[in-house]
């Protein structure tokens, strides 16, 4: 039983003229539906349409840097300004120790810390999604095990474990990725195994495997297209904390020293005495630009939870 | 029969061979409620027993992994002690001897085990003092710092959760949330950062950082206090901003479950004021989950205290880390890595227990 589930059986609504479609068809018209539904009730989200206006906007700032900055000013031999300059018409935030324009350095910094922090989301709840599904399906010492590890890294001070492991592996962004990814799977785990447990009591279930669905079968085709809304909320709610995390990193020296990002430039101006020198301007501009992200991102994923959960919707 | 009455009804359950009537019957003298509380007690020492092996098998996980993190998969430690200046193999034999670094890993391994259990840390790497020595040194200075902003926190976090949740869909409400997301999203250090420009460099108002002036040790007790207070305050409110909007979210959410609470709605009808409800019954209700909760961010107060404490140069144990990171001083890294993990799963041990004790419902359904 490798084919399609009939899924024009199950919902009632399907009429008379889907019938002439194929079965994939019929599977993305539905698909399509159900998005249409969830950016119906997402767009009534005030707070989660703020956050992704935010996103776009800085999507397309960081993707346009090369039309309307020039990245060479970024090379210390070809800083256009003088040291630590205070903000002017021609540099609207100043200017580093080395002569280099801030905003210019806080625009493609944007590159290094939204790479960093949507990989590691990524990774992190694909990871977690991996845990989870597995400790709700296989019970047993495999369950017992999993939830016990799932724990631990829950309790665990994320960022000094993180730390731990780049020092271990040598500060780069790979090693950062993988710092962060690691150190952040486990409360996506809890959470899909949760959902999965809910998903797996369902009867289509039971049909599935009274038809000899096996595992697999199970997992990829029926609980995890169920559990989907759930990760991508989970995963926009993860991409801030990681963004946060690689600030920290950053901040902390272990970023990788030849590329910029917001926690790097933070750390440049805090070991250049910035802030005995009063350079306010050095350090506003990237700290902004990580606060506004990560409020973006965790605006979005809290919009997307109140559109998942009615519960949360409160008398709206 | 008259022979039964005449031995200690404690003393049949356990002599159970003694016959099946026997027991039966000595069975039924007992009160019901006695059997039941001594079930209810075995119960509480089994979920005790399951709590504390389940502490000690993290904390294995802990030195395990710490092992292997900083021993293992760790960067050269002989280039950390003697520093990037070229050496010649025979320094560099005499370096790996002292380490101990010579040995294969399995003694190491087996080293670092009996060390562990001798609280015998070993040196720090630049300072040669003992680790241990120099974790006591600043373990009060971040008790203080965390103490401080902790209390600071939840007790506001607490309060003004309370009352958002409570009037959900209000201004208010949609204020303080989107204040404690702002909050939340800044970057601790940069938050630091900020701080201190604005009320130390422009305001004068604190100092800029440490934890005392440096007018020599020798101050009086008040004048001292005085002085670490003033250097405490920038410090503890940086950390209390970035880990206050976890409790507001918190307590405004538990507040909303129980919001539907049909005891609620006995006390309204009752003509209890809306303030009164709220405090008197539905707070006490709603701090139950936050207890739990507050004791899983625990690891996060650790990574607010690292972050603060090197800006603020506030001698504790982020700043040693902060330092360590540097070098890298991998005996003190350690020690501190074990450290901090060590006390989030104690504390965590304890937050279950105690919810325990706080909870009813969760002793019945247990």
């Amino acid at each position: 039983m490798r084919t399609e589930p009939q899924p024009g059986s199950m919902s009632g609504s399907t009429n008379v003229t889907t019938e002439l479609k194929s079965p994939r068809s019929i599977v993305w018209a539905r698909r399509r539906a159900s998005l249409a539904d969830f950016w119906r009730l997402y767009r009534r989200q005030r707070a989660g349409m703020v956050g992704l206006a935010i996103l776009v906007v800085i999507t397309l700032l960081t993707v346009l840097a090369p039309w309307y900055t020039d990245e060479s000013e970024l090379n210390a031999a070809n800083a256009p300004g003088g040291r630590m300059e205070s903000p002017s018409t021609e540099f609207w935030f100043g200017t580093d120790q080395i002569g280099r324009p801030i905003l210019t350095m806080v625009i493609w910094g944007a590159r290094v810390s939204l790479q960093v922090g949507l990989v590691a989301a990524v990774l992190a709840v694909t990871l977690g999604t991996v845990i989870g599904m597995a400790a709700a399906h296989f019970g047993g010492w495999i369950s017992w095990a999993l939830m016990r590890l799932t724990d631990w890294f829950i309790v665990l001070p994320s960022l000094v474990l993180a730390i731990a492991l780049v020092i271990a592996l040598g500060p780069s962004k790979l090693t950062i990725i993988i710092a962060i990814a690691l150190t952040s799977w486990a409360g996506t785990a809890r959470l899909v195994r949760a959902q999965t447990m809910a998903i797996e009591g369902r009867p289509y279930l039971e049909r599935a495997r009274a038809l000899g669905a096996g595992n697999w079968h199970q997992m990829t085709r029926h609980v995890l297209p169920n559990l989907m809304p759930l990760v991508l909320a989970s995963a926009t709610l993860q991409v801030s904390s990681a963004i946060l995390a690689e600030a920290s990193l950053s901040f902390l020296g272990l970023g990788d020293p030849s590329a910029f990002s917001w926690g790097g430039i933070l750390e440049r101006a805090f070991d250049a005495g910035a802030i005995s020198a009063g350079a306010w301007w050095y350090m506003l501009p990237p700290g902004l630009a990580i606060l506004l992200v990560v409020l973006a991102f965790t605006l979005c994923g809290r919009a997307m939870e109140v559109v998942l959960n009615p519960r949360l919707r409160g008398n709206q | 029969m008259g022979n039964l009455s005449t031995t200690p009804p404690s003393v049949s359950p356990s002599g159970g061979a003694g016959g099946g009537d026997d027991a039966g019957y000595s069975a039924g003298t007992t009160p019901p409620g006695g059997v039941h509380r001594s079930a209810a007690r075995r119960e509480l020492w089994r979920f005790l027993a399951g709590r504390v092996s389940g502490a000690v098998v993290s904390m294995l996980l802990v030195l395990l992994s710490a092992f292997f993190i900083f021993r293992v998969i760790g960067g050269d430690p002989v280039r950390a002690v003697g520093g990037d200046s070229p050496m010649t193999p025979e320094q560099r034999a005499e370096i790996e001897e002292r380490l101990g670094l010579n040995e294969p890993l399995r003694v190491q391994f087996w080293e670092y085990v009996k060390d562990v259990f001798t609280l015998d840390w070993g040196q720090s790497y630049v300072s040669s003092a003992q680790v241990t020595d120099l974790m006591w040194d600043r373990l009060p200075n971040t008790l203080l710092l965390t103490g401080t902003a902790l209390i600071l926190a939840a007790g506001l976090g607490v309060w003004i959760g309370a009352r958002a949740g409570w009037r959900q869909g209000s201004t208010f409400e949609k204020t303080q949330v989107g204040i404690s997301l702002t909050l939340w999203s800044a970057p601790t250090f940069w938050l630091g950062m900020i701080v201190i420009i604005v009320f130390s460099v422009r305001l004068d108002l604190f100092p800029v950082n440490g934890m005392r002036s440096a007018r020599g040790g020798d101050q009086d007790f008040l004048p001292d206090l005085l002085d670490v207070a003033h250097h405490l305050v920038l410090p503890a409110c940086t950390m209390a901003a970035v880990i206050y909007a976890q409790y507001v979210l918190i307590m405004r959410s538990s507040i909303l479950e129980e919001r539907g609470n049909d005891y609620l709605t006995v006390a309204k009808a009752k003509g209890l004021r809306d303030d009164v409800v709220r405090r008197r019954h539905a707070v006490p209700n709603a701090l139950l989950p936050t207890v739990t909760l507050i004791a899983l961010q625990f690891g996060a107060i650790f990574n607010g205290a690292l972050l603060t404490e090197t800006i603020f140069s506030w001698p504790g144990l982020g700043l040693l880390f902060y330092q360590a990171i540097k070098i890298p001083d991998i005996p003190l890294l350690q020690v501190l890595f074990i450290f901090f993990a060590g006390t989030t799963i104690l504390a965590n041990m304890l937050a279950d227990i105690i919810y325990r004790f706080l909870d009813p419902r969760v002793r019945r359904s247990a």
